[in-house]
């Protein structure tokens, strides 16, 4: 079976972030990106399934500007068979990435799509199960292990209160959690051979998706700051000030 | 305006951050509709009747709807969601699962982990692991919406009396099954509601040595959290994890021990309302952001507190 991996293009988890003086956003000029994490676990989880004869062909897709072919081209070096990127300038709010990856499933014909469970620049958490919905296929969120057993797929799940483990039939939608596996680091020839990986570009309308945002965003503001920063020197002091100052034990 | 929210609960009782959805509800204005779908429900359909500010309670019972998979709730909500202006959930693991699905199904946006609402149609919500505040405003005919608990105080459980009303249960789509839960065994508060919190990191250097920590806990009542790495390194399960891709805490009281402070983990505990730091490295960032930091290291420091405190 054909396996679709979503990757999309963030600022790293290691930079700063920081809010734009017009409050329209945040710093994304000369600031480093990199693949959002849960994405590199899904490549990874895809590359495995791939490795145990169950994948055939392992495709990333990613969504947004021409600069998202250098994130298709790192899934490309740990190891996606090929890449897609659905180009456009527009902002891309989740629902319409949904609509877009859809088309692209409708495509390809793959069996299983695993989305990362959040993009850790928007923290929407939304795409995975937005992309099942608009299948009808059924969606493994959090997933936390998987196994492929013939037309099904099971899937352990990280939950509040601990692992739950549902029984999805094929084709299905997984998101990715942290647990799921360890990404393999990039080797030198890999990224080298990636180059010569086949990478296709289309665009939205090509694909019949209207990707016009359906949300405006106000203002991007700074969250309010702590003043933190006091240290005592002792467990006495610190008890002291916890039941005089803070008020917080009795 | 009507507001739909959708009950995370176990069939019995309600999640707390049900009530953390209703109170978001409420700020949104109009009549609040709470649906509880399950197999057997009826002891949560009686609480969700209780909740202050609720008009209506929508049940449907059914066993297709007990496990709570997405796949029949949606279809179930989709149905329903014609008469409402707002479906709101609690952005737990339930509510961020089933969510995007309704919204998907309805061709809206959603949007996540609102923490507070300025107007029916206008939210702020956190994004880049709190770095940055977003205020994002829906023009869709339907919004839909996931509540982060610590963003509203819960509205009291008992002082309402709604009417409850069976709504049609949909198939069964039998595309999904649940087969299994291992949830984690505690005594303790659970971790998102409790007053006090107490999380370790790397810096314990194994799941014994978190044993250390339980008379704190046990002294503070609290609940135990932990960091990335070490729910990753095994010390602790999954659902310790406090921080932007795990658990958003806001207790009274967090105990951060032996751990470093990464925007990833700041993001889910920063709100608290006080916060001590311990770590053995005077530059760990953790104590910008904690009102009282203690240098020196933990397997000597955390005895001692517990002594202190007596
Ligand atoms: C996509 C993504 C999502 C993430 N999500 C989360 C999340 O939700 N939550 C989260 O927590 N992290 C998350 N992280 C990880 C985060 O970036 C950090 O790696 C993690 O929080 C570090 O955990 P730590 O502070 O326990 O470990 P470390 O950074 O290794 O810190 C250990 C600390 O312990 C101290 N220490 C060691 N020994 C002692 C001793 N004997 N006494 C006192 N102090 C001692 C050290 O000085 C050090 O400060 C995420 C990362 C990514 C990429
Ligand atoms: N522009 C995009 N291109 C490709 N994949 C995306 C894009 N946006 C979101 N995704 C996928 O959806 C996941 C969750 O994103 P979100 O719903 O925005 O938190 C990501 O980890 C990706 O797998």
């Amino acid at each position: 079976m054909k396996v679709l991996v979503p990757v999309k293009r963030v600022v790293d988890y290691n930079v700063k972030v920081r809010v734009k003086s017009d409050g329209t956003g945040v710093e994304t000029a000369n600031v480093k990106m990199s693949m959002n994490p849960f994405d590199e676990i899904s490549i990874e989880e895809a590359i495995r399934l791939r490795e145990a004869g169950i994948a055939t062909e392992v495709i990333a897709v990613s969504c947004g500007v021409a600069a998202c072919q250098e994130t298709l081209r790192t899934a490309l070096a740990i190891g996606a068979d090929r890449a897609i990127l659905v180009e456009t300038d527009v902002e891309l709010q989740p629902l319409a990435v949904a609509k877009l990856l859809k088309a692209v499933v409708d495509k390809e014909g793959p069996k299983l799509a695993i989305v990362g469970k959040q993009a850790i620049d928007d923290d929407c958490n939304q795409t995975g199960q937005m992309l099942a919905a608009l299948l009808g296929w059924p969606q493994g969120t959090f997933a936390n292990k998987i196994t492929v057993e013939g037309e099904k797929l099971r899937v352990a799940r990280e939950v509040d209160g601990g692992l739950e483990t549902v029984i999805l039939n094929l084709p299905a939608v997984i998101t990715s959690d942290l647990r799921l596996n360890e990404p393999r680091y990039v080797t030198l020839p890999n990224i080298m051979k990636a180059k010569k990986k086949p990478l296709e570009i289309i665009k939205p309308d090509a694909l019949g998706v209207d990707v016009t945002p359906r949300l405006v965003t106000l203002k991007v503001v700074e969250p309010p700051k702590r003043k933190g920063g006091l240290k005592v020197p002792d467990v006495q002091t610190l008890v002291m000030k916890l039941r005089t100052e803070a008020k917080v034990i009795e | 305006m009507s507001i739909l929210v959708i009950a995370d609960h176990d069939n019995n009782a309600l999640k707390n951050a049900t009530l953390n959805a209703v109170a978001a509800a409420t700020k949104m204005g109009g009549d609040i509709a709470v649906l509880i779908a399950g197999g057997g429900c009826q002891a949560a359909v009686q609480a969700a009747a209780a909740i202050a500010g609720v008009t209506k309670v929508l049940v449907a019972d059914a066993p297709q709807y007990k496990d709570a998979l997405p796949e029949n709730l949606a279809a179930l909500v989709v149905g329903l969601a014609s008469g409402f202006t707002h479906i709101v959930s609690p952005a737990t693991a339930f509510g961020k699962t089933v969510s995007p699905r309704i919204a998907a199904l309805l061709d809206v946006s959603q949007i996540s982990e609102i923490i507070e609402v300025v107007s029916p149609d206008t939210f702020v919500r956190p994004i880049y692991a709190g770095s940055a505040m977003a205020t994002v405003q829906s023009n869709e005919k339907i919004k839909v919406i996931t509540v982060r608990a610590t963003g509203f105080d819960a509205v009291a459980r008992t002082g309402g009396s709604a009417a409850i009303e069976a709504v049609a249960a949909g198939a069964d789509l039998g595309i999904s099954t649940m087969v299994g839960r291992e949830l984690t065994k505690s005594d303790r508060p659970e971790l998102t509601a409790a007053k006090v919190v107490v999380s370790g990191g790397r810096g314990m250097g194994s799941g014994e040595a978190f044993k250390i920590l339980e008379p704190l806990a046990d002294r503070l009542g609290a609940a135990m959290g932990a960091s990335r790495a070490a729910v990753d390194a095994g010390y602790v399960p999954n659902d310790w994890q406090v921080g932007q891709t795990g658990k958003i805490v806001a207790p009274d009281l967090y105990v951060a021990v032996g751990i470093s402070g990464a925007i990833q983990h700041l993001a889910g505990m920063k709100d608290s309302r006080v916060i001590i730091a311990i770590n053995k490295d005077d530059e760990a960032p953790i104590f910008e952001i904690a009102d009282y930091g203690i240098v020196g290291d933990l397997f000597q420091i955390v005895p001692e507190l517990v002594k202190e405190l007596g």
